[in-house]
């Protein structure tokens, strides 16, 4: 039973992460029809900005928990210019070409990030520094500690906070009406490509996010770790329903509770045959299983169309 | 043959052609031996490689290129292939399974080949029956997933049973033979010495060939039309009484094939396979390849082949020195660069070339005629 809710507990956590990446995924779904395969990349320099601003802070001697913050913001920035530059290069000259050339353009972006940042890091594993005493808690048997807290109640927050952005600003109003009919939303004054820009910064803005959030519940980060945990949070998307922004968190979420139970029990389930050393596999059954069985993911109404 | 490379040549009269054919096959022929005596021997494996390479791109190019489904885990096949070969060629199962297999499979690789392309053929159906309903970008996402999913596997069924061997990999596969003579020795004929990887150069020349054939009939043949009418509009193609699904499924198995002999082939050439081979960095350079040289496009994609399979080798004996007399020291290593170029290739193509390098003609045209073509 301390199993069971410890792997409850770790995967809630894992999934509000994925949730927040699925939601840039899923942003960009809704208004463009286009999957962002560069995503898991912004997540990565996310990330990697955040820890050198963080260690370099500390090495002035700024107070940890200034250096957080400020990190962070930088962070946001600067994944933000990224995501506003993707969309600038690859995704806007090819917004009337056929669906598989911006998709190629996608993994070109990806590859480059990748191997920028291969080049600006370095391959080895950077180590996340301490900054808070980072406590353990006891419930019910299992251990939570406290940046695990922070983490879930952070990706919470700023999920209810973009809710309130889209449904209740003019902003998040202009960006409904372009993802249900971009011609129509241009007739009626918006301004499209101001929102499909807006659109990828807000997306990579959760991406910087959930790129501190992992390195930190993980006390590392790596060029490459981009590329998985945006397959994931991808899964996590069509899960909930792709283009659905409620579906993106209960995806996100549902994902990390598979993932975290399916990794503790699968050894029990298969006799030993297999052991947690699939953990990774989990997500691509679950999205192949999803797009088999209810390809417009649980909260999605419309039906993938064809072709 | 003479039909294969005469589609290279189709300017001139027939006269011409024919020269200029038999002009490029002696000079294919002669190449292992030019190769040796000015670049050195390591070229010309290199030229092995870079073959296998075509082979893979000319089956991705009946994936992506005629059907226009985006296979992001091609390499998978690949792997199959070669897992294929390392497992019934190699004493591997011997040493895994002494009670089963006292003395390993050692089946002639001549048996496996056909094999080992029916079973990448059948992943390919199994991977295809699934997802082929779907649209076009969920299907790379699933596609990439497979990949991963058998490079996984492949990593980790070194337990509870040991049958891949894991990331150890599978070695001392058994050369290929053609009858009593083994390609991984030197042989004599009628007096030239020929060195292991020029018999290997034939060898996969030959294959080769026959692949650009295959795959130039299949072009021409209602299947290949019916593939690019898929392509071009799925809808309209299945209103023309094209059975969509099973066209979509038989280019995912052909491509998987083609994608299974040259895994075959590059176990025995090899004769040592790990699942470090088989990264999604590797499917990305394949389709790197058809899409640099022209989707669709044999000569295209050969020529795409050709290049990427080089520039490895350019960049690591120019990127280093270069540096080292700039800056004193090596700030890029090579193997970073090219994969920088890789993507940087595929966004520059997209943006301002996207029908390739060498295109084909039709999809120029159809470039060129509808800009704003949606799909």
């Amino acid at each position: 039973m301390e199993i069971f809710l410890q792997q409850i507990i770790n995967g809630l956590v894992q999934g509000s992460v994925y949730a927040l990446v699925a939601l840039g995924y899923t942003m960009v779904y809704g208004i463009l029809g286009l999957i962002n395969f560069a995503h898991g990349e912004v997540v990565m320099v996310g990330a990697m900005l955040a820890l050198s601003a963080l260690t370099a802070m500390l090495g002035w001697g700024v107070p940890p928990l200034l250096a957080l913050p400020l990190s962070l913001i930088l962070a946001i920035l600067g994944c933000m210019a990224l995501g506003y530059s993707i969309e600038r290069v690859a995704y806007r000259p090819l917004r009337h070409a056929p669906r598989l050339a911006p998709l190629i353009t996608a993994i070109g972006v990806s590859i480059v990030l990748q191997n920028l940042a291969m080049m600006i890091w370095g391959r080895q594993y950077h180590a996340f520094p301490q900054l808070i005493d980072n406590q353990s808690h006891l419930i019910g048997g299992a251990i939570i500690n406290d940046i695990q807290i922070i983490i879930f109640v952070m990706a919470l927050a700023i999920m209810a906070s973009l809710m309130v952005v889209v449904h209740r600003t003019r902003l998040g109003r202009a960006m409904r009406a372009v993802a249900e009919n971009q011609h129509a939303a241009q007739l009626m004054g918006v301004d499209i490509n101001r929102v499909i820009s807006v659109t990828f910064m807000l997306g990579s803005a959760l991406a910087a996010v959930a790129g501190l959030m992992v390195s930190a519940n993980y006390g590392l980060a790596h060029y490459y770790m981009g590329f998985l945990l945006g397959l994931k949070a991808f899964t996590a998307a069509v899960l909930g329903g792709i283009g659905n922004l409620r579906g993106a968190m209960l995806g996100g979420l549902l994902l990390g509770l598979i993932e975290s139970l399916g990794a503790g029990y699968i050894g029990d389930m298969t006799g030993g045959f297999l052991g947690s050393n699939y953990q990774d596999v989990f997500a691509f059954f679950v999205l192949i299983a999803v797009l088999v069985f209810r390809p417009s993911g649980l909260l999605g109404e419309r039906i993938a169309e064809r072709a | 043959m003479p039909n294969a490379l005469r589609q290279f040549l189709t300017h001139g009269g027939k006269h011409q052609r024919q020269v200029m054919f038999w002009l490029l096959l002696g000079a294919l022929l002669l190449l292992p031996f030019i190769t040796d005596a000015l670049l050195g021997r390591g070229w010309v494996r290199i030229a092995d490689f870079a073959m296998l390479y075509i082979m893979l791109a000319l089956g991705l190019n009946i994936v992506v290129g005629y059907a226009g489904l985006l296979d992001l885990g091609y390499i998978a096949f690949f792997a199959v292939g070669a897992y294929c070969y390392a497992l019934t060629g190699s004493p591997h199962l011997a040493i895994a399974f002494p009670m089963l297999f006292p003395d390993g499979i050692h089946l002639s690789f001549w048996i496996v080949l056909p094999l080992a392309a029916l079973v990448a053929g059948g992943f390919g159906v199994l991977l295809g029956a699934p997802t082929l309903r779907l649209r076009g970008d969920y299907l790379a996402i699933v596609t990439l997933g497979f990949g991963e999913i058998i490079r996984i596997f492949l990593n980790n069924l070194n337990a509870p049973f040991n049958l891949t061997n894991g990331p150890q990999g599978i070695s001392r596969i058994d050369p290929i033979r053609m009858g009593d003579i083994s390609l991984n020795a030197t042989q004599g004929i009628f007096g030239i010495a020929l060195p292991s990887v020029h018999l290997y150069f034939y060898l996969f020349l030959a294959f080769t060939a026959l692949v650009i054939v295959i795959s130039q009939r299949l072009e021409k043949s209602r299947i290949g039309r019916a593939w690019m009418a898929i392509r071009e509009d799925e809808i309209a193609a299945s209103a023309m009484g094209i059975n969509t699904r099973n066209l979509k499924l038989l280019a995912f198995a052909m491509g998987a094939m083609f994608g299974g002999i040259s895994g075959t082939l590059f176990a025995g050439f090899q004769g040592f396979v790990s699942p470090e081979s088989f990264s999604l960095m590797e499917s990305i350079m394949v389709l790197c390849m058809v899409v640099l040289g022209g989707m669709g496009n044999i000569a295209g994609v050969i020529l795409g082949g050709v290049l990427l399979a080089i520039l490895p080798e350019i960049l690591r004996h120019s990127v280093v020195p270069l540096q080292q007399a700039l800056f004193g020291k090596t700030l890029v290593d090579p193997e970073s660069l090219r994969m920088l170029l890789f993507g940087g290739a595929l966004i520059v193509m997209m943006l301002y070339r996207p029908a390739g390098l060498w295109p084909s003609r039709v999809r120029r045209r159809e470039l060129d005629s509808d800009e704003a073509g949606v799909v």
